[in-house]
């Protein structure tokens, strides 16, 4: 460590900037990777189709939502059509968008607490949307599923909060801790539900909402989680500068102007309002927010300017892929898509653990 | 004189249970001036600052910045006025230097605003001034602490405010390089910016700083020159330690040493 008594130099100038890293560069080829997988993994199933037949279906489709244009004749036989456009399209496109938005959850989540290890599924949040969407398919609550979800997601949230906050600092090993306890406690009760109604599959159906499924995501899917992502999505991309400023504390944020309580409720309810959504439309799949993030932190930037965007397009390419391996790799057997997340989550989220412990207690 | 570009009257702090941490306080800091704010643990000194600051909701008394009445600020204005460094910044937390300067504009930048060229050349030239223009590209987390103090002076320096706030700067440094902050803190001061500054060693203050306030048990019990200020008298009183002013080649040192009963 060389610290010498710098004698106070004469004024020469601004000194040249580093060399920094072109994020738009990394951003375009993100956009283009996730084009291409989407395109690609429609193709993927036991009836090939080819890009060509994708992109004319896609096309076709398209052109007919816009008003006054008449849509574009469609060469292919109506039971192929219905093959990408009803069957496999929306549920690649669901898989894109969920995947976006618990990425940026685990962004805003990870950022907010100032913890490494805070992703919906580890603090519980997606656990308690569950229980949400499940009491009310199956006690007949008498709301919309994705508002039941999101009820959840809060309730759920505010729990591990208030129980890792009791009688003591919210420390990221108690969060983590509370988060468990939570997420066992929504788990639980989420299985009593299912079994207690005594509907034909149960098995299946409590893997699905514990561990994830887009087995049944259609074009509905699709639109609740684009609205969500796209309504809380304008919100963050607006709260990058803030969220950058929380990095060395509460005081630090507050005295470069940022509104700490503010800003904390109003995205950590946001990110609920995501985990919500994400949930009603796929269950809970785990560690796509705790991964995602991580890797663009250590590969590319920390700056939640471009952290956020990155995120988005690095989830949705991921559970993509994992969603078109979770249909295809067993086929016609399908395996929870939370199956193939945490096969890759769990040993990122062991070398977190490892990686923390070596830099000490925070 | 020059004019106050911060002054606080009145100023009072309780924590619930109605516990006192701080109590008719007054302070002024001038443009181009090194107010210090000095006294023992728990006197109320990081309250005080964090009131200052914004980081503290104001219970009682007034703050006023050149005049105006924070009050009727927004919080990113009082930002573009102010700049805090708090006392031990989390040393493990990753991010580029560079970027660490760049959250000095924050109150000056719009939410969707990239940074400029501008806002890039500002902040080499504030690292640059704290002395820290060759860490640019490094991590943060892979600094010593007195080159992590110097980054985050040039962050504060890059709100470009006309208050500089500093917690306990030199806490666990060196002394290579607490001499280089203080030295830094002078340089900031000679520029015009006033700066507040909350300290320990009552030496050090008494070189670093034109005006000292003696906060014990949140009041403040002494204000005015460093050498008219600390006397033995008030050392005694307020820290329980023995003072004697001594001078040498250097100039006056304080030395200090515990208290003895055979004093009286």
């Amino acid at each position: 460590m060389s610290t010498t008594l710098t004698p106070r130099r004469a004024r020469t100038g601004t000194p040249p900037v580093p060399r920094r890293s072109r994020h738009g560069r990394w951003l375009a080829a993100g956009v283009i990777t996730l084009a291409v997988s989407a395109v690609v993994a429609t193709g993927v199933g036991p009836a090939g189709v080819s890009p060509g037949e994708i992109l004319t279906s896609a096309w076709h489709h398209l052109s007919g939502l816009v008003p006054g244009i008449e849509p574009v004749a469609n060469p292919l036989s109506p039971a192929r059509d219905a093959i990408i456009w009803q069957g496999r399209a929306p549920r690649v496109l669901t898989a894109a968008l969920v995947g976006a938005g618990l990425a940026l959850c685990g962004v805003v989540m990870q950022g907010l607490t100032r913890n490494p290890l805070a992703d919906p599924y580890l603090l519980g949040v997606s656990s308690g949307a569950s229980l949400g969407a499940v009491a009310v398919l199956l006690l007949g609550l008498a709301l919309w599923l994705p508002v039941a979800a999101f009820l959840g997601a809060l309730a759920a949230l505010a729990a591990t909060l208030a129980l890792a906050g009791f009688g003591g600092r919210l420390t990221p090993a108690r969060t983590i801790l509370a988060g468990i306890a939570v997420a066992q406690a929504c788990a639980a009760l989420v299985s009593f539900t299912i079994f207690a109604s005594t509907r034909g599959d149960s098995y299946r159906e409590i893997l699905g909402w514990l561990l994830g499924s887009l087995a049944r995501a259609g074009w509905a899917s699709a639109g609740i989680a684009g609205a969500a992502l796209l309504a809380v999505g304008v919100v963050l991309a607006a709260a990058g500068r803030s969220l950058d400023a929380f990095a060395f504390g509460d005081t630090s944020a507050a005295s470069l102007g940022v509104s700490v309580t503010r800003l904390r409720w109003t995205l950590l309810t946001l990110s609920a309002l995501l985990t919500g959504a994400m949930v009603a439309v796929s269950g809970a799949i785990g560690f796509v927010g705790l991964v995602v993030p991580h890797i663009v932190r250590l590969a590319i930037t920390r700056r939640h300017r471009w952290l956020l965007p990155l995120s988005g397009v690095a989830g949705a390419t991921f559970l993509l892929w994992a969603d078109t391996a979770a249909r295809s790799v067993f086929a016609p057997m399908e395996v929870p898509v939370g199956v193939f997340t945490a096969g890759i989550g769990a040993p990122v989220f062991a070398w977190l653990l490892l990686r923390q412990r070596a830099g000490g207690e925070r | 004189m020059t004019a106050p570009v911060l002054s606080a009257r009145d100023l009072g702090y309780a924590v619930a249970g109605g516990t006192e941490l701080l109590r008719g306080v007054d302070v002024t800091v001038r443009a181009g001036r090194i107010t210090g704010v000095l006294g023992p643990n728990g006197a109320g000194k990081s309250t005080l600052l964090r009131l200052l600051v914004g980081a503290l909701g104001l219970q009682r008394g007034t703050v006023h910045l050149s005049g105006s009445d924070v009050t009727a600020m927004s919080r990113r204005q009082r930002a573009q006025r102010v700049a805090f460094v708090a006392q031990d910044s989390p040393a493990e937390v990753s991010m580029d230097v560079l970027d660490v300067v760049l959250l000095g504009r924050t109150p000056h930048l719009g939410p969707f605003a990239a940074d400029s060229p501008a806002d890039l050349a500002l902040a080499m030239r504030c690292l640059q001034r704290a002395g820290a223009d060759h860490l640019a590209g490094r991590d943060i987390a892979t600094l010593s602490g007195g080159e992590r103090q110097k980054v985050h002076l040039a962050r504060a320096l890059a709100q470009e405010p006309e208050v500089l706030v500093l917690d306990e700067p030199t806490n666990h440094l060196d002394v290579a390089a607490q001499m280089q902050v203080l030295d830094l803190i002078g340089a900031v001061a000679a520029t015009g910016t006033g700066v507040l500054v909350a300290m320990h060693d009552l030496d050090q203050a008494a070189r670093t700083c034109d005006q000292v306030l003696v906060l014990d048990r949140g009041r403040a019990v002494a204000a005015g020159g460093p050498g008219r200020v600390l006397t033995a008298e008030l050392i005694a009183a307020v820290w329980g330690v023995d003072a004697e002013w001594v001078s040498s080649s250097r100039g006056r040192t304080l030395v200090l040493s515990p208290l003895r009963p055979s004093i009286a």
